[in-house]
C-alpha cells in the first residue's frame, strides 16, 4: 500500500481562522454532551427535588401570600431553571481541567490560535450546553402553572444562555490555570453554593429580608438573571404581573428594569472571560 | 536569514536550506520557589538540525531534553539564547512556528471521546487548513497509518498502539516541515513499534520532512542520522551513531580461560594493558580488538572463548552520561519540565 500525501495549505492568523477555532472548540463540547447520556440524566436530579420536593412542600406549609399571590412552585419554577443552568454551565467549563489531566488540552495549547479563541470557545460551548439542559426543565412548565407560551418560552431560553454563559465564565476562571480537577471540585461547590442560595431563586429578595442578606444578594449577579426570567415567566402566568412587581429586584426603591438585568449579567459575564483569556494567555 | 551560514555543513543534508532547527545558547531556568533553589533545566544549548535528518536527542532522565523540545514546540519560553523552527523564532513567531510542526507527545492528547475522524477534523480546524483539503486529508493520513476502516470508531476503545498511530496521523494533517516524536514508542508492543517506525521510514520517503526525536531505545537510536546526546541541560555529544562510537574508541575483548588468575596475570604483565574481571571471564578494553586477539593467543593461554565487541550506542551513552540507555525507570523521578 502506497499512499502518497499531497501537501495541504495552512490559513495564516486572521479572524476567520479564529472563528473556525472558536467554533470547533464549541463543536466538540456539543458532541461530548450528546455522547454523555449519564451525565445528561443526573443533572436533572437536582432541579426535580428543588421543583417538586422544596416547591410542593414549603409551598404547602407557607401558603401564597410571601409570593405576590401566585403559587410557590411557581414562583419557584424560574429560580430552579436560572440554578440548573449553574450547574451545568460550571462543570461544562472545568472539563477544561479534564482537557488539562487527559491530555487534550496540550493539542490545543499547541494550535496556532489565540487562547481566547479557546477560551471563547469553551464558555459558548458550555453556554449552550447550560440551555439545551434546560430545555428539557421547561417542559415541566405546565406541572407548575406555567404556560406554555412561545414568546415567553423563547425569552427565557435567550436568558439562560445569557446566564449559563455568565456562569461558564466563571468556572472557566478558577479551572484556567488549575492543574488537578481534584482541587477545582471544592472550590466550585464552594463558589456555587452562595451563589445560588444568595441569588433570590428560592425566596424573593425584595421584602423583608435582613439587611446584610439584601446586600449579599444584590452584588450577587446571579440575582439579577434570576429576577429576568423571572419576571419575564411571571408575565405569561395568570395574575403574574402583579405579582412579577411585587417581587421585582429594586435597587432602593427603583425598580430594576429586566434590560439592565440582563446588561448587568452579560457585563459581568463578558468580564469574567476576558479575565480568564488573559490568565490563560500568559506563558506558565 | 544568517543562520544559514552556521547551520549547515558541507555533504549534509539539506544545505542549500535554512535549518530545520537551530538553537543558539538556549537557557531555561524555573524558579525554585520559597527556599527551593532554582532549577536550571538548560544551560547553554547549541544546535542545528539540518532540513530532512532524522535526529535523535538522548538523555537521561532531568537532562533537560523535555524543557528543550517544550521551549522548541513554543510550549516553553526560554530564559535565554535563541531558537528557530522551520526558519521561524519561537518566541517572536509562534503561530509560525506551530502552523509548521507536528507534535507526537509521549502522554495521549487525544480526545477518547471522539471518534478517529472527529479528533483530526479537530486538527484541521483549530489549525485552519483549507477547507477543501480536510476530506481528502483526513482520508489519506488515516490510511497511512492502517486505520482507514476504524475512522468511526470512538479513540476509546482503540489499543495504546492505535492511539500513537492516531496521533501520528493527526501530527501530519497540516503538513509540518518538522515533526516531533518524543518517546513516540514508549509502552507499544514490539509489533506496533516495528510498524511505527515503517510509518516513519514511509513518511520520511515520501514527505520533505525532518523529524526530531526523543527515546530510549537503541535500536530507535541507532536509526538517527545524527544524535544528541544531553546530559545536565547541556549536550555532551553529537554525530552520527558511528562517529559517536568511534569517539568512545574502545573494542571489548571478553576471554574465558581455564584459570583466570593465571591468565590475568599474564596478560598484564606480558601484554601491559588493564582487565577487568566479569562473571568467569577476563575483559580487555582496547583500540583494536582484531589485533589485540592473535597477541593473546601468543601468549599460550589456555582459550576456552574469546568474544571482540564493538561499543554500542548504549556504551556511549553510558560514557557520556553515566547512565545506561535503557535504564529509564531507574532514573525515574518526578519528571522534568512537567509542572
Amino acid at each position: 500500500m502506497t499512499t502518497t500525501l499531497a501537501p495541504v495549505r495552512v490559513a495564516a492568523r486572521g479572524p476567520r481562522h479564529e472563528l473556525r477555532a472558536v467554533k470547533v472548540v464549541w463543536l466538540r463540547e456539543l458532541i461530548r454532551f450528546r455522547t454523555d447520556r449519564g451525565r445528561i440524566i443526573s443533572s436533572f436530579a437536582q432541579p426535580l427535588l428543588f421543583l417538586f420536593v422544596l416547591g410542593k412542600g414549603l409551598g404547602a406549609s407557607i401558603g401564597a401570600g410571601t409570593f405576590g399571590g401566585i403559587d410557590y412552585s411557581t414562583f419557584l419554577f424560574p429560580g430552579v431553571l436560572a440554578t440548573s443552568v449553574m450547574f451545568t454551565a460550571v462543570f461544562s467549563a472545568i472539563s477544561l481541567v479534564w482537557d488539562r489531566e487527559l491530555g487534550f488540552l496540550r493539542e490545543m495549547l499547541v494550535a496556532p490560535v489565540s487562547r481566547t479563541s479557546i477560551v471563547l470557545g469553551k464558555a459558548l460551548g458550555g453556554a449552550t450546553v447550560a440551555t439545551l439542559q434546560a430545555l428539557v426543565l421547561l417542559v415541566l412548565a405546565g406541572t407548575v402553572g406555567v404556560p406554555y407560551d412561545p414568546l415567553m418560552l423563547g425569552a427565557v431560553v435567550v436568558l439562560l444562555f445569557v446566564v449559563a454563559f455568565a456562569i461558564t465564565s466563571l468556572g472557566l476562571l478558577v479551572a484556567v490555570r488549575a492543574q488537578q480537577i481534584q482541587t477545582v471540585m471544592p472550590r466550585v461547590q464552594l463558589l456555587l453554593a452562595p451563589l445560588m442560595f444568595l441569588s433570590g431563586a428560592f425566596f424573593p429578595v425584595t421584602g423583608a429580608l435582613p439587611a446584610w442578606l439584601h446586600g449579599l444578594a444584590l452584588v450577587n449577579p446571579v440575582t439579577y438573571g434570576v429576577d429576568a426570567v423571572r419576571r419575564v415567566v411571571l408575565h405569561a402566568v395568570d395574575g403574574g404581573p402583579a405579582a412579577a412587581a411585587e417581587v421585582a429586584l429594586r435597587w432602593g426603591s427603583w425598580t430594576v428594569p429586566v434590560w439592565l438585568d440582563v446588561v448587568v449579567v452579560a457585563g459581568v459575564g463578558g468580564l469574567l472571560l476576558a479575565v480568564s483569556a488573559w490568565l490563560f494567555s500568559r506563558p506558565e | 536569514m544568517p543562520l544559514t551560514a552556521l547551520g549547515t555543513r558541507s555533504g549534509e543534508v539539506g544545505v542549500d536550506r535554512a535549518p530545520a532547527v537551530a538553537v543558539r545558547g538556549l537557557v531555561k531556568t524555573f524558579p525554585g520557589g520559597g527556599k527551593r533553589p532554582d532549577v536550571e533545566a538548560v544551560r547553554g544549548i547549541d544546535l542545528d538540525v539540518p532540513a530532512g535528518e532524522l535526529f535523535g536527542f538522548l538523555g537521561p532522565n532531568g537532562a533537560g531534553k523535555s524543557t528543550t523540545i517544550k521551549i522548541l514546540c513554543t510550549l516553553v519560553r526560554p530564559t535565554g539564547g535563541s531558537a528557530q523552527v522551520a526558519g521561524f523564532d519561537v518566541v517572536a513567531q509562534k503561530d509560525d512556528v506551530r502552523r509548521h510542526i507536528g507534535l507526537v507527545f509521549q502522554e495521549t492528547t487525544l480526545d477518547g471521546h471522539l471518534t478517529a475522524e472527529q479528533n483530526l477534523r479537530f486538527h484541521a480546524e483549530i489549525y485552519g487548513m483549507a477547507p477543501a483539503d480536510v476530506a481528502p486529508r483526513t482520508a489519506a493520513v488515516l490510511d497511512m497509518v492502517g486505520l482507514g476502516d476504524r475512522r468511526s470508531a470512538v479513540v476509546n476503545t482503540f489499543s495504546g498502539g492505535m492511539k500513537r498511530r492516531l496521533e501520528i496521523a493527526r501530527g501530519l494533517m497540516h503538513s509540518p516541515r518538522v515533526l516531533f516524536l518524543d518517546e513516540p514508542t514508549i509502552g507499544l508492543d514490539p509489533e506496533s513499534r516495528a510498524g511505527l517506525w515503517d510509518y516513519v521510514d514511509r513518511l520520511r520517503a515520501e514527505e520533505d520532512i525532518t523529524v526530531f526525536l526523543t527515546t530510549h531505545y537503541m535500536d530507535e537510536a541507532e536509526r538517527c542520522d545524527r544524535i544528541a546526546i544531553v546530559d545536565g541541560g547541556r549536550i555532551g555529544a553529537l554525530g552520527s551513531p558511528a562517529e559517536l562510537k568511534a569517539s568512545i574508541g574502545h573494542d571489548r575483548v571478553r576471554v574465558a580461560t581455564a584459570d583466570d588468575d593465571a591468565a590475568e596475570a599474564l596478560v598484564r604483565e606480558r601484554l601491559g594493558v588493564e582487565t577487568t574481571r566479569e562473571r568467569g571471564a577476563l575483559v580487555v578494553l582496547t583500540p583494536d580488538g582484531e589485533q589485540f586477539v592473535p597477541r593473546l593467543f601468543e601468549l599460550g593461554l589456555t582459550v576456552r572463548s574469546v568474544s571482540v565487541t564493538r561499543p554500542s550506542l548504549d556504551d556511549v551513552f553510558l560514557a557520556y552520561t553515566g547512565a545506561r540507555l535503557a535504564d529509564r525507570q531507574a532514573a525515574a523521578g518526578p519528571r522534568a519540565g512537567r509542572r
